[in-house]
Formats: structure tokens, sequence, C-alpha cells
């Protein structure tokens, strides 16, 4: 028999994951669904992490209310749940008179939305505060409210604190059909597990056209926008302190210059429209357009720079704006066609969502046990980038994994991966994004086999189980056949 | 706070080497740190042979180079502190602090009158040479696969592609293939392998394993795992589209990068063109006090060769121990024509060196030539054949005074 | 009289050679060192290769690296290979013990290529 829950979220990308957190503030028994293997495994993975201030959205939209809002949430969030945030301030900036036009439009934009400290600036405050852009530059404008976090760290935080406070995470969980009978949806999984709830929030990001449709939904389509996004090695970290925006032009907010809350310089991304929600390739020609861009804007920024790239889906509704509100089936809320600024507004569609099932009339009381704490794990790294070595020396001698480094490029211990395996993750890709491990220049080069033993040991999975990402990811395909005798 | 004469950082081929002949120079007060927990470093996992014919006169295996060295620093007991990795160098004075994460001993500070940096290098990756396409799980560097293999005795495919023809990724092409994987392909970006010859024969061309010459991937396809790439060939500068591979692997060998993270820490200043420190000829590094060799300080092809330039470097260290190291000002050597990079950087007047060098391209019975500023012929040397892949040596003995800088340059 | 140009392989020099035989070695040129005319000899009427492979042990390092105590045959080779693969060490080695005598007939030993305790 399937298991009842108040309200099951499909979807546990920042928006699921940020409905499903504060909704773990009341007495409700909620379900988290994921298709993928582990959470944020979707769009918001390849999310740029920036907190954006505003003033991008068009006064009087949903995106342009709920960034403002969600904005202002952050360092409560931070605080919280202990992810990486940092204000670090956006700067839009201009070469040319009608890009200079652009920027007073963006300043109105900003006022209008209730974007607060914003300044526009001429050439010489803009070189003083990026004195590594192109000289060339007329001017710019500045928000400084905008900042930059880890997304996936964000969204695995948002996870584990919700999951602490009583909701119940089911990953590889991919919705196969939704079946409305009396007052319960019935959710059934392709591998055949099933769930029931009063509430069904539909967080699915690309497919959440698919999800609105097997509820007999088809007024909204979701395309994928493809976003390639290129890393760029730490020796450039330094060259840019805040998310750096070219005077838009039409179907994105164009490409950027992003300093990393973990160091290194992201470019990109760029804006293709597509047709295949799988396709997450970068292309040569992808590389090309982001180049000819960075590289006018910060003439410092090299091909060779590159360590890494990778490409993300943005879910673009047929409708200009998110979709966040109940239908016409009663008890499914779509909280849908979330693109940019999507992680900046998650804390404000959580917010909006919960107030959406209010009035639907569920009863929610406060969970007086609810603890909005998540401590993270200390890192290596971070102690010996400060060199406090006392702290470090004191960790050693409570746990002897801090003195094991695993990743000798983000000099991540032991101590943390076997951390992140105990809070549920052991892929690859879920090791690298919470711990850092594999993300630095030799991008798992030395430390992929042992991170294999160490999720082996750990999490108790055959080395030729262990996958990347999920099933039909495994690395290893077999153990070489010997000693038979 | 423990203190030490000399710091070694690392216990491969080139920091046992160094630890080795610091000892025979009499200097005693010598410890060895390295991150794994044994000594030998990457020669343990290259267990094909070619190594020592130079430096003990017989093919050994990389396992058995080796256990020469470590036996020998046995013998002259060499302190090692392994599982253990070096996080910090803090330079005050002539003293240097030391941070290291053991994992016997916790957060230890050692104080140390000189450094030699023996980290070694590290691969270059996909994220390096930029090859487009999706993320699937099945694409490896070549010593990751060497690793698994060899070590573990993981096989990470069944048909592979290997991008790159340095010496890894054909001596993986034939291990692979005995271990019963299919090697599809061999891919090189240049129009001449990168790897030796002899290596090109025995692993490939025994094993009927085509290389391609100046093809490249350039889209990987396969959502989960690697199920096909596309290759092109390159002529004259543009991309033709050859063919589509299937395999289930991608195996990476396009080359190797000095791992200087630390020394950047120390305050070291790298070559650009070897990405290793700029050194003198004494092997000292901008910081008085460190030295680097082996291939952190740039890429060797032979194994005897880093051993080589280990014990010549210790020597260096103990002369500056002793105070005794030319104090006069350094001499620039520029890369001159068709030469790629020099090692060192600086030499010293009225002292020998050894320069070590690379061509940009494969060249016939060409003369190397070393002149001053001046236009005197310090050196000249007739080879018949140079290519990238094989390092030129070139001895200089008693730079003169009173030259400001040296050239090397090929005359074709 | 046939004519051939091959890569020694005996060194990393990786010398260019130029063979001319019939039922024996007429000439070799090219070479730098006498190596090079044994060689010669050999790729023409017996190929000869190296192996080195690794072995399952039940010991502390679970492969272990072997090698052939001199070239064998290069048609042998996978068949070393295969032998080698029914191979479990189960007791401490040191480096040049013997592992396998005259494995596949070739009269070469296998030869442990590093301690194991």
């Amino acid at each position: 028999m399937s298991k009842k829950y108040d309200i099951a979220i499909i979807g546990a990308g920042v928006v699921g994951a940020s409905i499903a957190r504060r909704l773990s503030r009341y007495k409700l028994t909620v379900a988290l669904l994921e298709k993928e293997v582990d959470v944020s495994f979707g769009t918001s993975k390849a999310n740029s992490g920036i907190i954006h201030a505003g003033f991008h959205d068009t006064p009087g939209s949903l995106k342009a209310e709920l960034c403002v809002r969600g904005n202002t949430e952050y360092d409560r969030l931070a605080d919280e749940l202990e992810f990486p945030f940092e204000r670090r301030g956006e700067l839009v900036v201009a070469f040319d008179e009608e890009q200079q036009q652009t920027l007073y439009k963006l300043y109105r934009n900003g006022q209008q939305n209730g974007v607060r400290y914003m300044e526009l600036l001429g050439r010489e405050r803009t070189l003083e505060l990026e004195p590594n852009l192109n000289p060339d530059v007329l001017g710019s404008l500045y928000a400084p409210t905008a900042g930059i976090i880890g997304p996936y760290e964000y969204c695995f935080a948002l996870v584990e604190n919700a999951v602490k406070n009583g909701v119940e995470l089911l990953l590889s969980f991919e919705v196969a059909g939704i079946h409305k009978t009396n007052n319960f949806f019935s959710v059934e999984s392709s591998d055949g597990r099933s769930i029931e709830s009063s509430f069904l929030v539909n967080a699915a990001g690309l497919c959440a056209d698919r999800i609105a449709a097997m509820c007999g939904m088809n007024n909204f389509k979701i395309t994928p926008r493809k976003g390639e996004e290129y890393l760029l090695d730490k020796r450039v970290g330094k060259l840019v302190r805040r998310v750096i925006f070219p005077a838009p032009k039409t179907n994105s907010k164009g490409i950027l210059v992003i300093p990393t809350i973990d160091g290194p310089v992201m470019i990109g991304p760029t804006a293709d429209d597509i047709d295949d929600k799988e396709d997450f390739s970068t292309t040569k020609e992808g590389l090309d357009r982001v180049f000819a861009f960075t590289s006018h804007t910060v003439p410092a920024i090299r091909v060779s720079d590159i360590i890494t790239s990778f490409a993300g889906l943005r879910p673009v509704p047929s409708r200009n704006d998110f979709i966040i509100d109940k239908t016409e089936v009663s008890g499914f809320i779509n909280a849908a066609g979330i693109q940019s600024p999507g992680l900046t507004a998650s804390p404000a569609i959580a917010e909006k969502i919960c107030g959406i099932i209010l009035s639907c009339g569920l009863r929610m009381e406060l969970n007086p046990d609810f603890n909005p704490k998540r401590k993270a794990k200390i890192r290596t790294r971070t102690l010996v980038e400060n060199r406090d070595y006392d702290t470090l020396g004191k960790l050693i001698q409570s746990d002897k994994n801090y003195s094991k480094l695993v990743c000798r490029c983000e000099n991540v211990s032991e101590a943390e991966i076997i951390d992140a395996i105990y809070r549920g993750h052991t892929t690859i890709d879920s090791i690298k994004y919470a711990t850092r491990a594999c993300s630095g220049r030799c991008q798992g080069g030395f430390c992929t086999s042992r991170i294999l033993q160490l999720i082996s040991e750990h999490a108790g999975i055959d080395i030729l189980k262990i996958t990347k990402k999920g099933p039909g990811s495994e690395l290893i395909l077999h153990r070489i056949d010997k000693g038979h005798q | 706070m423990k203190s030490v004469d000399v710091l070694v950082i690392g216990a491969g081929a080139a920091g046992l080497a160094a630890a080795v002949s610091l000892k025979e120079n009499s200097i005693e007060d010598v410890l060895v740190v390295d991150r794994q927990n044994f000594a030998g470093g990457i020669l343990f996992q290259c267990i094909h042979s070619g190594f020592g014919l130079h430096r003990f006169g017989e093919e050994l295996t990389g396992p058995e180079y080796a256990q020469r060295y470590i036996d020998m620093a046995e013998c002259q007991n060499v302190e090692m502190l392994l599982s253990s990795s070096v996080v910090d160098i803090v330079s005050k004075d002539d003293i240097k602090e030391v941070i290291i994460l053991s994992q016997d001993s916790g957060l230890v500070k050692v104080k140390v009158k000189a450094i030699i940096l023996a980290m070694g290098c590290r691969e270059r990756n996909r994220g390096n040479i930029n090859i487009p396409g999706s993320r699937p799980a099945g694409i490896f560097t070549a010593g990751l696969a060497q690793k698994l293999v060899n070590i573990e005795g993981y096989m990470p495919g069944n048909e592979f592609v290997i991008v790159g023809s340095g010496d890894i990724g054909l001596i993986m092409a034939r291990r692979l293939t005995l271990e019963g994987a299919k090697v599809k392909a061999v891919l090189e970006i240049q129009p001449y392998p990168g790897g030796l010859d002899r290596n090109i024969v025995q692993c490939l061309d025994d094993f009927d394993i085509p290389l391609y010459t100046s093809h490249i991937v350039t889209n990987i396809c396969g959502s989960r795992r690697v199920e096909s790439v596309d290759v092109s060939e390159i002529t004259d500068g543009r991309l033709t589209p050859k063919m589509k591979i299937s395999c289930d692997t991608l195996l990476l060998s396009v080359g190797l990068i000095p791992e200087n993270e630390l020394s950047i820490t120390a305050g070291v200043s790298l070559n650009a063109a070897t990405a290793g420190p700029i050194v003198s000829s004494d092997y000292m590094t901008n910081v008085p006090g460190i030295f680097a060799c082996g291939n952190v300080l740039h890429v060797h092809d032979l194994v005897d060769y880093v051993s080589d330039e280990a014990s010549a470097c210790a020597k260096a260290v103990s002369m500056y121990l002793a105070n005794k190291l030319p104090q006069d000002k350094c001499i620039p050597v520029h890369s001159g024509n068709m030469v790629r990079y020099v090692v060192p950087s600086t030499v010293k007047p009225q002292c020998d060196a050894i320069l070590k060098l690379r061509p940009v391209a494969p060249m016939k019975n060409v003369k190397i030539k070393v002149v001053s500023d001046r236009g005197d012929v310090l050196k000249s040397k007739k080879l018949i054949r140079a290519i990238p892949s094989e390092m030129i040596t070139v001895q200089l003995n008693d730079v003169p005074t009173g030259c400001k800088s040296i050239t090397v340059y090929f005359e074709i | 009289m046939a004519h051939k140009e091959m890569i020694c392989i005996a060194c990393p020099m990786g010398c260019c050679l130029d063979v001319e035989y019939d039922n024996s070695i007429i000439s070799v040129k090219n070479n730098s060192c006498k190596v090079g005319i044994k060689y010669a000899n050999d790729e023409i009427y017996d190929p000869r290769r190296m192996v080195t492979t690794t072995v399952k042990t039940n010991l502390a390092i679970a492969f272990l690296p072997v090698k052939t105590s001199k070239a064998i045959s290069k048609n042998l080779v996978r068949n070393v290979i295969k032998e080698l693969n029914d191979i479990t060490v189960s007791s401490p080695v040191q480096i040049g013990s013997v592992i396998k005598k005259n494995i596949c007939g070739t009269d070469a030993d296998i030869i442990a290529a590093r301690n194991i305790s």
C-alpha cells in the first residue's frame, strides 16, 4: 500500500527544495520526489550561483516581485543553513551610447521593483571597482545587494534541513503517472513505487509541462534554453570581484563574468532555445561566442585558463513569467517555468506556494520542533586559505581524517568526503558538488580512485555500481578477471 | 617545533634521488614528505619496462626502478614522513616554516633551511583542451586508467579511443589491449606522434592499433556513458569531419603539467613555457633556499633524467647550506629559433651549467647553438634529429663573465 | 634481397634502422650501437618482446607487477598473459623472485617486479 502525505513536491531542485524546507516548519507530512539520483541534479546544478539584485525584470512581473523579495532572505538563510554566500554586487557595463541608455532603463526598472542602493557609475568609478575591465568602458549600473552562492550546496542544505524536520526525500523517483481519485493524487514512479498526497506541487523544472499534462492540463509548454558555461583556473579568480553583466539584449541577461563562491571565475552562459531536454553538450561555437564577449569585457581572460565547461538547460515557459498558482485541478499547484531569477526568487516562491496551499484550506499548524539550523562540515581548504592552523590542528586531533587530503587541488580532506557520503551523496558528481573534490585543476585525475574506495567503504556500494550521476553512468565496467584458480 | 636542514617534498623519482644525493653530499638532516603511504610515487603504476637504461645500464620496470632508489634511501637512513601533505610554506628570512598534515603526527610545523620541490606533475584533462560535447561517465586521463588497471585491477571500459599519442597513452593502448579491451584508435592533434618511436612500434603497430595524426575529437556523444566520438582531420588549419567512432571510453593522454600549487603558495615564480619554477643553473627558484627538480620543474621524457637532475639539484643545495653557492648576478637564458623552452632560466658567470631544451617541432640534421649577447658561440652541437618528445641536453662549461644574456637556438 | 626500415625499440633512442636481408641479415645501417644489429635480426626472423603485466595476489597489494626475464617470441605474448591470468600469488615475494618458470615453454621466467609482504 502506498504511503499518504499531505503534500508531495515533484522536483528537488532549488525551487522544490525551498518549498519542502518552508513546509517543514509546519506539522505536515511532505514527500519530496526527485527523478535523479541526487537533489539539484537537474537545472539547479548548472546554475551560475548569482543572487540577483532584481533590476533586470519587468516591473509588475512575478519575476521582479519574487526576485527582489527573495534577495533579502539570503543573509538569514546562509546563517541558518551554513552555505557560502557573499554579497559581492552586480555591475552592468556599457561600452557605447546605446548601452548607456539601457543602463538608465535598467536603473528605472530597479527603482520600480524596489531594488535598493543602486548607483549609476561613470568610467572612472567603474574601473576603480573593477580595474581589470576593458578600459574602454563608458559606465556601469552598480547594484551592491547582488550576491553569489554555491547553488548545489544551497540546494543540498535546504533538503538536508527539510529532511531533518520530517520531509521524506524519495530519490530516483521519476514520475510516470498521476491519478486523481476522490481527494487524493496517486503518484507512480517508473520503477513501480507509488505514493499518495492531498496536494501536489509541480516544481519539475524542465518536465513541469509533462507533469501538468499528466493531470490533464496542457496550457503551457516548457522549452529548454541551453546555456554553456566555462570555468576558469583560479589563477584568474581575482580578476573580478563582482558579477559583470553586459547591457542586455533580448532573451537573456547576456554573457557574464561571474566570480564563483569557491574562487574560480565562470564565464557564460550562452542562451539557445533547443528541442532536446537531455542535450547538455557544449559546442565549439558556444565557446567561441562566450570568449568573443568576455575577452572584450575582461581582456586578461584567456582560452587557456579554462579548466572545465558544462551546459545547463533553463526551463522557459510559453508565457514570459513564472507560473506559480493553483490550477483547475484542485490541490495541484504549479511552481513552473522558473528560469532566471529562479534561484534568487526561490525563498519567495516557497513562501508564495505556502500561502496558496493555506488559501486552499489546508490546516497548517507550526511545528514547535522545527529546527532551522543545518551545520556544514568545516572545510580544510578554508582553514588553509586563512592559515588558521591552530583550528586545523585541533580538528585533526578530534578527527584524524582531516589530515588525509584526498583532493590536492582544492585541499579536500577525507573527513569532508566521508561526511558528504553520510549526508547521502554517493555518486562522484554529488561528492564533487558537496565537497569540491574533483572540481579543481586536475578534474579528478588524482582523487577519483580514492573517492570510489571511500564511497564503497562507507556507503556499502560495490565499486562496479558506483556512478558518476546515476544508473548508466558507472565508472568501472568490470574487474580484471585474474586468478581464477 | 621540529627543524631539519632540508625538506624534500615528494618521494617519487626526483625526491628519492635528491634525498639520496643529499646524504652522499654529507647533508645528514633530511626529511622527505609524501602524501602517499609509500615512496616511489607514480613509478609503481608504471609496470612497463624501459626505465633505468641510462642510470643503471639495464632495462627495468617502474616498480623496480623505484625500489632501487627506495633501497638506496633506506641504506642512507633517509627519514620519511609518509601519508603526509605539505599545505603551506612560509618564508621568514633564511628560515622557512612548513605546514604538514600528517596521518600519524597530525598537523606538523617544521622549520627548514632549504626545500627541494619534487612534487612531479599532473595530467592535462578534458577542460584543458576543450573537447566539446556531453559530459558522460567514461572519460579518463591515461594515468588514472593506468592506476585503476595496474594497481586496483579495474577495467574502466571495453572499447577505447585514446586522444593524444604521448607515451602514457601509447603504453596504455598496449596494456588495455593485453587485458582484453579493444583500442579502436589513437588520435593525435599534431602531424607527428607525441611519444617515443619505440612505443609506436611496440604499443600500437604490434597490435594493429591505428594512429591518426592531425586528428582531433570534435564531439563527445552519450548522456550517461560515452557512446561515440566524432573525429575530424586537420588540414591546413581547417577541420574536415572524418568519422564517428563508437566507444564506451575516451582516454586522454594530452600532456603533463608540473604540479606547482604549493610552489605558488611559497611565492615561487613560474616559467610560462614549462609551467615549472624559474630556476637558475643551480636549481634555486626566486625564493632563496627553495629549489626544484624533476617533473615539477619541467616534464621529462625519461625517469633517468629526473634522477640525474635531482642529484645535481641536491649537490647545489649542499653548497647553498655551506654558503658556497656563487652569488653572482644571474645571466638570463633565452629560447631562440625553434626552441620551445630551456631550463634553467638563468646561468651564472664562471660556472658550469646543463641546459635542457625541447624543439618546437621535429627537425632533421640541425645544429643547436648557444650564443652570448656579444655574439660568442659558447656551444655548437650537431644533431641528426631533434624531436619535441626527446629532451636535448647541452653542457656549458665556464660561462664567460661579462655577457648579459645567452640565447639557445636551432640553426636549420 | 629484401630491404626494410624499422625503428629499433631496444632503447629510447629509437634508431631508424635500414636493414638489408635475405636468408640472413646482409647489412644494418643507422644503428647507434650493436644492439641494433641483434634487434634487426630478431625483428626479421623472430620478433621478440618483453612482457610486463600483473598477477593477482591475496596479499596486502592486490596485484603484483611482473615481467618476463627476457624478451619472448612476439606471437606468444597473448598466451603468456592468458596463462598468468590463472595464477594467484599467495605468499610474500621479493623483487626478482621467479613467479613462474619457463612460461609457455618460452624459456623465459616470470619475475616479480615488486616486493610484497
